[in-house]
Formats: structure tokens, C-alpha cells, sequence
């Protein structure tokens, strides 16, 4: 079923005259979790500032649920805002507030919301993402790395997006904090019906949970398809990544 | 917003049937619990999900609220047309619901436990002197084993060091202390010019210049520019670890960045403090010339005729314990930066207030002294 919730058309993104991405199309469809991966530099990162906002592409389009967000119209803007979470790499909580706190900031666009409510519903997501109840009243300095990550998908999830972005979710975890955090947002993803869109190097990660993969590689979004269809992709690249040793181990395992 | 959510409800004599329609989401809530809170738990409720076009985990915290005060009251919910996502939500946030905590009363202080602050705040303050006296010996210890080891000590960091804290700051310094003279020059003349006593405004200009506002202004506006700098370098690095690293490649922190950045500041100071003394006089000089047409010739004859070289030697003596004071300051605070962004900024800001007001403190504590001494 085609319904794609994020459409991304012609994107480019230059610095200086660097190209990072040349007439970039990706479709992410409704509910799926798609996973992108590609070498250093291959602006994975940029791929996810550009559809949230945080860098302006040179040319192309972005539609996220069918708005238009490369118009700069505000109203739209707002719109997709309430539908999206972002979790960034090492959680980016605000250090000044606590965990209660940084979940409650995004509830806080809610007009009308009682704060008892609100502080309920963020306990309740401190305890979705698997965090003790004693963590809520924690600053993040007091967390440590795998506890921040939980904290920073707390926060994505607060309103319930309809997509969630995650930054190399599993990244820095040890191996069973990242296994755990993997069910986690598959657990997550199914129960919400989120669409995931995943950034990582994981590739336990990715064949964990990854419904869909994208390869980011010559400036643009080289293939994607289910992890099957990579192993069949006749790339240098893809080839080595998804037959490396690392990539028949964690197929063994998944 | 339009009424998004809506609650059909039919009483039967055994149950209450409620047929949810629309969105049951967080922007809904509110509206959601006003109806659902009314509802009275006196008969089992059964609630038919399958209109709903979204629910969210609100929307399922809320239905889970109602759950438990049926129960509490001895009835149940049952939830009709709910999809496998639905159920499995409710599922998630049924085990996520955490007990209601105790909630924490506000403990009231008595005056016992404001003294015990008072005493903590006391022993707090008594240790940061102690810290910094350890840094303070901590440097010298070091710049004494550079001494020994010539090849240990850092030239190159040095020298940028005192192009950063020297050369960098000769334009603000000069342009405040150029101010501060034609202030007192034209403070001094209005006053004196009562009395026909015009002539002293040089004098005025010169002792008040040379042997105080000149290095004073110097090493505020030096405490403020480069105890904080100190401060955000070294807590930058000491926030990612760097310090750590040094440590354990036999990198001696306190050689590395304690005595280039300190001594950098013994060795400017008391050059800006001069170029401060300089413009001083200059701004003094113009001023008097302007306002009570005291030539340039008659102002350098009143300015060696009126003022020792005394007053410059003891307005440059205090250049170096100057700058000991702001260098430690800042070198100790950046080293009490903890892991967390907002430990750096509090530092920065900590470091420059403790910086200038140690300095204030040692200038009149200098004033006694050489007031004592009678010079």
C-alpha cells in the first residue's frame, strides 16, 4: 500500500562546494521503520535535519503528511510539528530540567492540558520507555548514557508523533542495553503505530526491527528495499556492507 | 479546534454502554476526562472503541483511569471494537501506569537547620580558600620544576597565551582608562575650579591614575575578559574528558595549562596596567587642556613636580599579585566544571565574580598596607 507520510523529491544539499546530497528522492511509508544506512559522510545526519527542519536544502521538495514544508508556511509547520518526535544522538535533554521536565516540554503545547495530567502522562511515558519512576525526578547529568537515550525517546513520544526520528538510537549502548532498546522501539512502533524513521550503523539494529532499508551512497539514495532485497543488490558497497562479517553475524543472530 | 471527540452514553439497569467517536488523543484529553470523570461508578461500563479514529496513550491513560475507579468502587470496563494495536496499546500503558507515589511533603525548617546551613555555607567557603590556595601552591611547584626542567615548560603555549590575554586586550584597556581621565579630569576641575585651585586637577589626574585606577580598572576588565576565558577552556576540557586524557598519557595538567595561562597573566598585567597609566594621563591631559587651558607643557611640569615615582611603583606592584588572583581563580574554577553544560556556564560566571571581588579585597588590602608603611 502506497501512503507515503514523508516525500522527498530533487533534494540538495551543498556545503561550500561540497555535495553532500544531488536530486535525493525517498518515500517513507505510513507505519513501516526505515532504517538508513550508509558510509561516513554520507550525510545520513543531514538526510534528517533536512526533513525536520534544521538545515534548508539548495532545491527540492519535502512533504511530510501532505504538507508541503519546503513553502515555509508556518500554519503547515505547526501542523507537522505536533506529529513528530526526534530523538537525537546522545538524547539532547535540557541538562537544567529534569527527566519529568524535558518529557513534559513537548506537552506543553497542549492547550488546556491540566499540569497534573501533565505530569501523569509524562510518568507514564518515562515508564513506556522502560525507566524506574525514580528516574523521572533525575536531572540528565545524573543519567547514564543508555538511561539518556530512554529520557530523549520519552520526550519524542510525549504527544504521541505519528513519526519518530531517531539519531543512531543504539549507538554507545552496550550490546544488551542496545538488543533491549531495539525491542523497545518495535514494541513501540507496533503498539503506537509509529512510522520510524532510523538512522543508524547498527546492523543488529537493522535486522531487528528495520521494516524497510535505505542505502545513502553517491549523493543520493542509492537503493531501498526489505533487508532481503539488499543481500541481491549489486553494489561494491552495499555488497560489502550487507555481506561483511559484522552483517552475517547479526543475520545469524536476528 | 472543532469537537473533535464525543461520548454517546446510554444507561441500562446492569450497565452503561458509552460509544467513543472521533479523536481521543492528548489535545483531547481535557475534554475527554471532563466526560469521563462525570460518569458515576455505580453500574459496569462498557465502552465500544470502534468509531474512535485515533487514541493515543492519553487517550488510553484516561481509559485506564476510569478502570481503576470502577474497580475501586467494585465494576468493570470492558472495552468493545477495539483493534489489535488498541489493545496492545491499552496493554502497554496498563503496565506503564506506575503507583501513585507518595507524595513528598514540604519540610518545614527550623532554626536549627538554618544554622546548620549558615555552618555549611561557612566550611564551604573556608574550603574554596583552601582550594585555592592549593592551586596557587600547585603553580608554583610547577613553575618551579620549569625552572629545573627548561625543557618541560611550554614556550609556545606561553606565548599565545600572552598575545591572548595581553595584545588582545590593549584596545578595550586603553580606551576605558582614556575615559577614566577625562572623568576625573572634568570631575576635578568643576570641583577644584571653586576654590581657584585649578592647577591640581594634574595631580588629582596623576596620583589617583597612577597608583590606583589605573591597574585597578586594568585587572577588572582583565578579570572579566580572561578569568572567564580560563574558566571555558579548561572546563571545556575537563567536560570532555581531555584532562582525563592528559592525565593518562603523562601529561601533567598543572604544567600544561596552569602555568602558561597564569604566568602569561603575571607578565601582561603589569604591562597593561602601564598602557592603562599612559592613557589615563593622556584622556587627563586633553581634558585639562580643553576645559581649563592647561597646556601640555604646564601639565608635565605640574605631573613631575606633583607625583613621585612612588605612586607608579606601588600602583605596578600590585599588577602581579593581580594577576595570581585572576589566573588561579580562573584556572580552579575551570577545573570544578562537572560533567554538564550548565556546571560550565555556572563556573564561568562564578569565576569571573570571585576574580574581581578578590581583586577589590587585595586593593584595599594593599591600601592599608602601604598606607602603614607611609609610602
Amino acid at each position: 500500500m502506497e501512503d507515503p507520510v514523508i516525500r522527498l523529491r530533487g533534494i540538495r544539499n551543498q556545503f561550500g562546494s561540497q555535495v553532500v546530497h544531488d536530486d535525493l528522492d525517498l518515500d517513507v511509508q505510513r507505519g513501516e521503520i526505515l532504517g538508513v544506512v550508509g558510509g561516513s559522510g554520507t550525510g545520513k545526519s543531514v538526510l534528517m535535519k533536512t526533513i525536520i527542519g534544521l538545515q534548508t536544502p539548495r532545491a527540492g521538495k519535502i512533504e511530510v503528511l501532505g504538507h508541503d514544508l519546503t513553502g515555509g508556511d508556518p500554519a503547515a509547520r505547526a501542523v507537522v510539528e505536533d506529529n513528530w518526535g526526534v530523538m537525537f544522538q546522545d538524547g539532547a535533554l535540557f541538562s537544567s530540567l529534569t527527566v519529568r521536565e524535558n518529557v513534559e516540554v513537548p506537552l506543553k503545547r497542549v492547550p488546556g492540558l491540566a499540569p497534573e495530567a501533565r505530569r501523569a502522562l509524562a510518568d507514564l511515558k518515562i515508564a513506556m520507555v522502560g525507566l524506574g519512576p525514580e528516574a523521572g525526578g533525575k536531572y540528565p547529568s545524573e543519567l547514564s548514557g543508555g538511561m539518556r537515550k530512554r529520557a530523549g525517546l520519552a520526550r519524542a513520544l510525549a504527544l504521541d508523533p505519528e513519526i519518530v526520528f531517531l539519531d543512531e538510537p543504539t549507538a554507545g549502548l552496550d550490546p544488551i542495553g542496545a538488543a533491549e532498546f531495539d525491542r523497545l522501539i518495535h514494541g513501540l512502533s507496533r503498539a503506537l503505530g509509529l512510522t520510524v524513521f532510523l538512522v543508524t550503523h547498527d546492523l543488529d539494529t537493522l535486522y531487528a526491527v528495520c521494516d524497510r532499508v535505505a542505502v545513502l551512497a553517491e549523493r543520493r539514495v542509492l537503493v531501498t528495499g526489505t533487508i532481503e532485497e539488499m543481500a541481491r543488490v549489486d553494489h561494491p558497497w552495499v555488497h560489502d556492507y550487507f555481506h561483511g562479517p559484522r552483517a552475517r553475524a547479526a543475520q545469524g543472530g536476528a | 479546534m472543532a469537537h473533535l471527540f464525543d461520548m454517546v452514553e446510554e444507561t441500562g439497569a446492569e450497565t452503561r454502554e458509552l460509544a467513543l467517536s472521533g479523536r481521543l488523543t492528548v489535545f483531547e484529553l481535557t475534554e475527554a476526562q471532563a466526560a469521563l470523570d462525570a460518569l458515576p461508578a455505580d453500574r459496569d461500563v462498557r465502552v465500544d472503541l470502534s468509531n474512535l479514529s485515533r487514541m493515543d496513550t492519553a487517550g488510553a491513560w484516561a481509559l485506564e483511569r476510569l478502570r481503576d475507579r470502577l474497580e475501586a468502587a467494585g465494576h468493570d470496563l470492558t472495552l468493545l471494537g477495539a483493534s489489535d494495536a488498541l489493545s496492545q496499546l491499552m496493554t502497554r500503558v496498563d503496565h506503564a501506569i506506575a503507583e501513585p507515589e507518595p507524595s513528598s511533603q514540604p519540610v518545614r525548617r527550623g532554626v536549627a537547620d538554618r544554622l546548620a546551613e549558615l555552618g555549611e555555607g561557612v566550611v564551604t567557603a573556608g574550603r574554596g580558600g583552601g582550594v585555592f590556595l592549593g592551586v596557587f601552591g600547585l603553580f608554583l611547584a610547577r613553575l618551579g620544576r620549569s625552572l629545573r626542567h627548561p625543557s618541560e615548560f611550554r614556550l609556545t603555549a606561553l606565548v599565545a597565551h600572552c598575545e591572548d590575554v595581553g595584545l588582545r586586550a590593549v584596545p578595550i584597556v586603553s580606551l576605558l582608562s582614556f575615559l577614566i581621565g577625562v572623568v576625573l579630569a572634568f570631575q576635578g576641575a568643576t570641583q577644584l575650579r571653586q576654590f581657584g585651585a585649578e592647577v591640581f586637577v594634574v595631580d588629582l589626574i596623576s596620583i589617583s591614575i597612577l597608583r590606583e585606577l589605573g591597574i585597578l580598572l586594568t585587572s577588572i576588565i582583565v578579570a572579566g575578559r580572561t578569568a572567564s576565558a580560563f574558566t571555558a577552556a579548561i572546563g571545556s576540557m575537563k567536560m570532555r574528558e581531555e584532562i582525563d586524557a592528559m592525565r593518562t598519557l603523562g601529561i601533567d595538567p598543572a604544567m600544561a595549562l596552569f602555568v602558561p595561562r597564569i604566568l602569561a597573566l603575571v607578565l601582561m598585567l603589569p604591562i597593561l596596567g602601564l598602557v592603562a597609566n599612559v592613557m589615563g594621563l593622556l584622556g587627563g591631559g586633553i581634558m585639562s587642556l580643553l576645559v581649563l587651558d592647561i597646556s601640555p607643557a604646564m601639565f608635565l611640569t605640574r605631573l613631575s613636580e606633583g607625583t613621585d615615582l612612588a605612586n607608579v611603583l606601588i600602583g605596578l606592584s600590585k599588577a602581579p599579585v593581580f594577576a595570581i588572583i585572576i589566573g588561579v581563580v580562573g584556572c580552579n574554577a575551570g577545573m570544578q566544571v562537572g560533567s554538564n553544560a550548565e556546571s560550565l556556564g555556572r563556573q564561568t560566571s562564578k569565576a569571573v565574580v570571585q576574580a574581581i571581588f578578590a581583586v577589590i579585597v587585595a586593593d584595599a588590602i594593599f591600601s592599608v598596607f602601604f598606607a602603614q608603611l607611609g609610602v
